[in-house]
């Protein structure tokens, strides 16, 4: 019997693993009830790439190149000349009492060329090191410590190993804590912004304070040294200038953390799942899949979906599951099978609403109540006529 | 989503036909559409690229923005847009008539003959307005900063346009996917429903084609560009962005009216199928017969355009950024009032909506099984008359002795009480005290047809489909309550600040 | 250390002194479950006006107005109370009583200590001040009706329950979310937002809860404030002469829920519609089957025991036709058992009960929405009861709860809602687990 890391390493395959980050992370939070994604996500399986090959390309993901321009402008903007910005929005659009404030970048990551390990690990892991130690010292320095972080590493454990997180901004010495900076390219017009926009950012942030307060934890520094208020950082009605909103994660923290805590349920799927099921897309030199369609199919088959049509634009897999879905009153709605009184398929529903099918005894209530809305239609319909 | 719309859903899907889930159309369709399809620049807020707009179908008027990263082109943009659609509801302002009414007042109320309506192709669209309103309309017309008055006035308009859209029961601005998801279901959700493309393509499938598999098809954003107002990554990509640049680049007039009209043209072919498509739309609806209270609505909406190109020609102050406490209240009341009146009168129309009502108890249709027309009581010193009948439903009704202030869509001005009810699961016995619609007078029997008759279909429901509603009082803003923050500053006059304020 | 007595009149004469001078024109006062918020009002306006100056009482529903009426004309015999009502208004014979007054104008009110009214009468009353106004049920109304009475009144005291249902609208708009005066939001957040500095009082003894629910209610609920029981467990329990027989699952739950104050009775899971009717038959038959055994309850109120009848059960749910498909099961048993309340959370909101039995609101579904998760729902109904409350509900909720998806969108300058739905679901489905009776 293999261990859990080794049964997600046989699920991935030859291919290497998909990089999460406070973006993915949040999103576990959307379909949490999908096995399916929660077995993908925690093995780091390239859902793009598999949905692709099973010929349902995603969109998911795909970025106007002139909106990612724009984005990445405005976040120079707000970091520029020491964050000075930042510190105005601080003082200005918050009120806060801040005198002065440090400013230091955490980005710069040595690299040794001779390391056996990658670039990216060895950046990875400098730059957490330089955020522990940066943490370490500012915790430890006193009231006075006013200072900003910029491009600091952080990490938190996930599917067995370190997913590294780049939150853009740590501001410390708001009342004593720290506190999670996310600049974002939305407006904030009249002071209102996209409320599904917001819950995305935030959904985001939470998972930085989540990995921030592991950190204070392992430096014995207690959590709540984290402040579970985020400051959401985007542009001013139709303008570039900046303005801050300080919002609670507190809900978005729970939900998160009880999330990344399931992962004992994934160790629950996988005893359901054959042992040789694996999304290995056995990718030639150039890197080009050879695993047929069909048997990566097959594959998927195997671990069940629990498809919403949310998943279109939250899942890479979502059309593809759309499609095994089709015949299925999932397909229309969240909510529709509640409507139906429970009925999973479309075409049993529509045969006990015209009553070519009898019932189950179990089913006998749910038949009664498609009869009954069925006649009604019809009766309206006919009289219309 | 209701049991009788995810029925219709699911049958939709199993038959691969839309559903009508309304036996009449609830929206009035103007003789004289103005159809707006808009894009924006990605990345930026409400920057407008361009729109097609016009009521001619077959000459869209394709308006630019030459450079949508530069403030002044924007402003340009919408000036020009403004030259389009201020004049022909200038037009239909002054052309006004009075409303009739039977009441003895001294005040004369007029509506506009027409009113004018736009067509977006979805929600997003009427943000789009709404937010273009927000970014005009507190230009100033003189100083450093000076716009043309139109730009102002533009804002003040759209600002409306999209204000009018939250009321159920307004049909002066209208996103194409919702009013076709009003009338027909399709078997697919509403999240695919909302892209218009594969919403029109399940609805009105080409044909020989499936209407699964037309919707399948109309998710390709190449050969079905999105409605907007975002446009599609790949189109940035491969013609927005190079377009962009070149102009920049443009050494001289000559390459840039060029490189211009290699724009315009790429933006022309992402907006013009959805062109196409709101009109298709207009027609499939208009093509279905209006509900008896769509005229009713129109007149109101008639009637509010005019109250508000009046306004606009005497006081004309853009509308606030944010509403105060007393104008939040006021509209929140007029709002609920406005969608049960909505509500009702579409129930009283179409059986298919009543339906809903029936379905879940609130109201019932059955047949009259006895019935004393004639009955005379006296509650107090006065004699009345109050007939009693008896009705058998099968429908699931949740009534109890009591209830009261039932109406049957037959006879609106007749209010019926519960005496008792009886059900022996299958079937209820409902007894009804009926009051009101009978004439005058006690002596006699009651008027023919005031009251149903042994055999008659009724159909009762706590629904009021008309009549005036008492809103009772709200103060005045300047009595504005201290729980409430207490009286606002002045009225909200643009300041020099709003006529500089940065646009990129 | 102080008993519940003394914190509960310690709190109470903290209050009166607090709105009798506090700088503020506002004061609210939460009230957990069964804190005592109508004797509250009722002592409040009484003393008020016995020191000669009018006041007004605001509720807001008829019978909530007409049950504070009753119990202020028996507390101040000797004060002249008004009834603002509807001009087609008729008295209960509970508020027909030689010192209430009835009107629906309040100028032929005005010889009157304590006029009591709803907040939708008031919105009709045009003129005139009153230097003192209470309004109870203050989370339940809405900020747009409080803007339209507040003017009437020099001060007033907010009281009410801040973890039951929140107002609301018929029509969906975003259009004032996070604006200070939203007028959707309830009176108090109004209140509080727009003037932060009002004092905020609590009622520190919940006088209905059983010590088995005090802590368990306000852990899942308010987590935020601290409550605790008025009574020590001795003073409450619950007896039943005639025993259960044999392992029949409807006596168990009854035996478990008399014996622990809670009983979660599990039906097998299954997806079902929403007057699914096996878990409508097990609710009556768990309301028949306590009248039938003759359950016997001993509180302070009545330490010899008294016979639990019907009009001391309720049954709560949280959709209309959930409560006529388990009122016709009730009729259809017969007895005394159609005599016991059933309604929706809505309407069961500050009702106290001796037993209540709660058809769960995620029971036989797949997915939850907004309404099946909002806190206010679930507090309403497992916080009714003086001694014991019993739940039904298939199998599967904590999955449900667990598969639920949180992306509900957020606006930014929107007040925290605390606490939030899922998580109350989970605290008190975590509860429950523990007190599981498995239907056989």
């Amino acid at each position: 019997m293999l261990g859990i890391d080794e049964r997600l390493a046989a699920i991935r395959g030859s291919s290497d693993r998909k990089r999460h980050n406070a973006r993915t992370l949040a999103a576990l939070t959307t379909n949490p009830g999908c096995a399916r994604r929660a077995i993908l996500d925690a093995a780091g399986v390239h859902k793009d790439k598999i949905a692709a090959r099973v010929g349902h390309p995603t969109e998911i993901g795909k970025m106007s190149k002139i909106a990612v321009l724009r984005g990445t402008f405005f976040e120079q903007q707000v970091k520029a000349e020491g964050g000075a910005e930042m510190l105005r929005l601080l003082r200005a659009e918050l009120g806060l009492p801040i005198e002065q404030a440090h400013y230091e970048d955490l980005g710069a990551a040595e690299v040794d060329a001779t390391d056996p390990r990658s670039k990216r690990e060895q950046s990875n892991e400098s730059r957490y090191q330089l955020t522990r130690q940066a943490m370490r010292m500012t915790a430890g320095s006193g009231p006075d410590a006013g200072t900003m972080f910029a491009s600091p590493m952080l990490r938190i454990a996930f599917g067995g190993v370190w997913v590294y997180l780049e939150p853009d901004l740590v501001a410390f010495q708001i009342g004593d804590k720290f506190h999670i900076v996310e600049i974002k390219s939305f407006p904030i017009i009249d002071e209102v912004a996209d409320p599904g926009k917001v819950a995305g950012a935030l959904r985001q942030a939470a998972v930085y304070v989540i990995a921030l307060q592991n950190l204070m934890e392992e430096l014995g520094r207690g959590r709540d040294l984290v402040s579970p208020e985020v400051l959401l950082v985007c542009p001013k009605d139709f303008t570039n200038q900046p303005t801050a909103a300080v919002r609670n994660v507190r809900k978005e923290l729970a939900v998160i953390r009880r999330q990344l805590e399931r992962m004992d349920q994934v160790r629950e799927i996988l005893r359901a799942v054959p042992q040789e099921v694996t999304f290995d897309l056995a990718a030639d030199r150039q890197g080009r899949p050879t695993r047929s369609p069909a048997d990566l199919k097959r594959a998927l088959n195997q671990i069940p979906a629990r498809y919403s049509p949310d998943c279109l634009s939250n899942c890479e897999m979502g059309r593809f599951c759309r499609s095994e879905a089709r015949g299925s009153t999932n397909v229309l709605g969240r909510t529709i099978r509640e409507d139906l009184g429970g009925v999973d398929s479309t075409s049993m529903a529509v045969a006990l609403a015209t009553g070519r099918l009898r019932p189950t005894d179990d089913l006998e209530e749910t038949a009664h109540l498609l009869r009954t809305i069925y006649t009604m239609r019809a009766d309206c319909l006919q009289g219309a006529s | 989503m209701s049991g009788l719309t995810a029925m219709a859903r699911v049958l939709a899907a199993e038959t691969g036909t839309r559903q009508a889930i309304c036996t009449l159309r609830h929206l009035h369709v103007a003789a004289r559409p103005i159809v707006l399809v808009p894009i924006t620049l990605a990345g930026e807020t409400n920057a407008p690229l361009a729109v097609l707009v016009g009521d001619d179908r077959d000459r869209p008027q394709l308006i630019v923005t030459n450079r949508p990263r530069v403030r002044e082109e924007r402003l340009r943009f919408a000036e020009r847009l403004g030259a389009e659609l201020l004049l022909p509801i200038a037009n239909l302002a002054r052309r006004t008539e009075v409303v009739p009414t039977t009441r003895r007042t001294t005040t004369v109320r007029r509506r506009a003959v027409e009113a004018p309506q736009i067509w977006v192709p979805n929600p997003a669209g009427v943000e789009f307005l709404r937010l273009l309103g927000r970014m005009t309309r507190f230009r100033s017309t003189v100083g450093q900063w000076a716009v043309a008055p139109s730009v102002p006035t533009l804002g003040i308009w759209a600002t409306w346009f999209a204000e009018q859209s939250e009321f159920a029961d307004s049909s002066v601005l209208v996103a194409t996917t919702q009013a076709l998801t009003a009338m027909w279901a399709t078997g697919q959700s509403d999240l695919e429903d909302g892209n218009l493309a594969a919403l029109m393509a399940w609805i009105d499938p080409p044909p020989g084609t499936s209407a699964a598999d037309a919707a399948a098809r109309a998710e390709d954003t190449i050969a079905f560009p999105p409605a907007g107002p975002a446009t599609d990554p790949q189109f940035d990509a491969v013609v927005l962005e190079p377009a962009l640049r070149d102009l920049d680049a443009a050494p001289d007039d000559q390459v840039r009216e060029r490189v211009l009209a290699r724009l315009a043209s790429g933006l022309r072919d992402q907006m013009q199928p959805t062109w196409d498509r709101v009109w298709r739309a207009i027609d499939l609806l208009d093509a279905v017969p209006a509900a008896p209270h769509v005229a009713v609505r129109w007149e109101r909406d008639r009637e509010r355009f005019y109250a508000f190109a009046d306004y606009l020609n005497t006081i004309g102050l853009p509308q606030a950024r944010q509403d105060g406490a007393v104008r939040g209240a006021r509209r929140l009341t007029d709002l609920e009032v406005r969608k049960s009146t909505f509500d009702a009168q579409r129930a009283y129309d179409d059986a298919l909506v009543m339906a809903e009502y029936r379905l879940s108890g609130e109201a019932f249709r059955g047949i009259v099984v006895d019935a004393d027309a004639d009955r005379v009581v006296r509650p107090s010193s006065r004699r009345v008359r109050r007939p009693l009948i008896t009705v058998t439903t099968r429908d699931p009704a949740r009534l109890a002795p009591g209830d009261r202030e039932l109406r049957d869509p037959q006879r609106p001005t007749q209010e019926a009480a519960v005496i008792d009810v009886e059900s022996d699961g299958a079937q209820t016995r409902i007894r009804l005290e009926l009051s009101g619609g009978l004439g005058s007078g006690t002596t006699g029997p009651a008027p023919s047809g005031s009251v149903p008759a042994v055999g008659d279909v009724v159909t009762y429901t706590r629904l009021k489909a008309g009549g005036y509603t008492h809103r009772g009082t709200f103060p005045n803003r300047e009595d504005t309550p201290w729980t409430h923050g207490g009286p606002p500053a002045e009225y909200y006059v643009p300041t020099s600040h709003d006529a500089a304020e940065d646009w990129s | 250390m102080t008993s519940p007595a003394a914190d509960a009149e310690a709190a109470f004469q903290r209050i009166i002194a607090t709105f009798t001078s506090s700088a503020q024109p506002g004061v609210v006062v939460d009230s957990p479950p069964g804190a005592g918020k109508s004797t509250l009002v009722v002592r409040s306006s009484t003393q008020l006006a016995a020191d000669g100056e009018p006041v007004m009482v605001v509720a807001q529903t008829n019978s909530q107005v007409d049950d504070l009426v009753a119990r202020i004309a028996r507390r101040a015999p000797t004060l002249r109370i008004g009834r603002l009502s509807r001009a087609d208004y008729v008295p209960s014979p509970d508020v027909q009583r030689p010192n209430v007054q009835v009107s629906s104008d309040i100028r032929k009110l005005a010889d009157c200590a304590i006029i009591v009214g709803t907040a939708s009468k008031w919105v009709w009353v045009t003129e005139g001040r009153w230097p003192w106004a209470i309004i109870d049920e203050a989370y339940q109304m809405r900020s747009d009706l409080l803007l339209r009475i507040a003017a009437r009144f020099d001060r007033i005291l907010f009281v009410g329950d801040p973890g039951q249902l929140d107002p609301f609208s018929t029509v969906e708009t975003n259009r004032w979310a996070g604006v200070p005066w939203d007028p959707m939001q309830s009176a108090v957040a109004a209140l509080l937002r727009n003037n932060p500095d009002t004092p905020q009082e609590r009622l520190p003894v919940s006088w209905r809860l059983p010590p088995s629910a005090a802590p368990i209610v306000q852990r899942a609920f308010y987590p935020s404030t601290t409550f605790t029981a008025g009574t020590v467990p001795e003073e409450r329990s619950v007896h039943l002469p005639v025993a259960g027989v044999g392992a029949a699952a409807v006596d168990e739950v009854i035996n478990l829920a008399s014996e622990t104050g809670w009983g979660f009775y599990e039906l097998p899971a299954r997806n079902t519609i929403r007057t699914d009717a096996e878990a409508v038959a097990a609710t009556a038959a768990i309301a028949a089957r306590l009248l039938q055994r003759g359950t016997e309850t001993v509180c302070e109120e009545s330490p010899g025991g008294r016979r639990l009848t019907a009009d001391r059960i309720a049954i709560g749910a949280a959709h209309r036709d959930q409560v006529a498909a388990i009122a016709r099961a009730l009729r259809a048993i017969g007895g005394a058992a159609s005599q016991c309340r059933v309604d929706t959370a809505n309407r069961l909101q500050g009702a106290e009960f001796d037993m209540t039995i709660v058809l769960h609101p995620l029971s036989g579904r797949r997915d939850a929405t907004a309404f099946h998760l909002e806190s206010g729902r679930l507090c309403v109904l497992t916080s009714r009861h003086r001694h014991a409350c019993i739940v039904v509900g298939r199998a599967g909720i904590p999955e449900l709860l667990d598969a639920h998806p949180s992306v509900e969108p957020v606006h930014l300058k929107s007040l925290l809602k605390f606490p939030d739905g899922w998580e109350a679901n989970q605290a008190m489905l975590g509860h429950l687990g523990q007190h599981t009776v498995p239907a056989l």
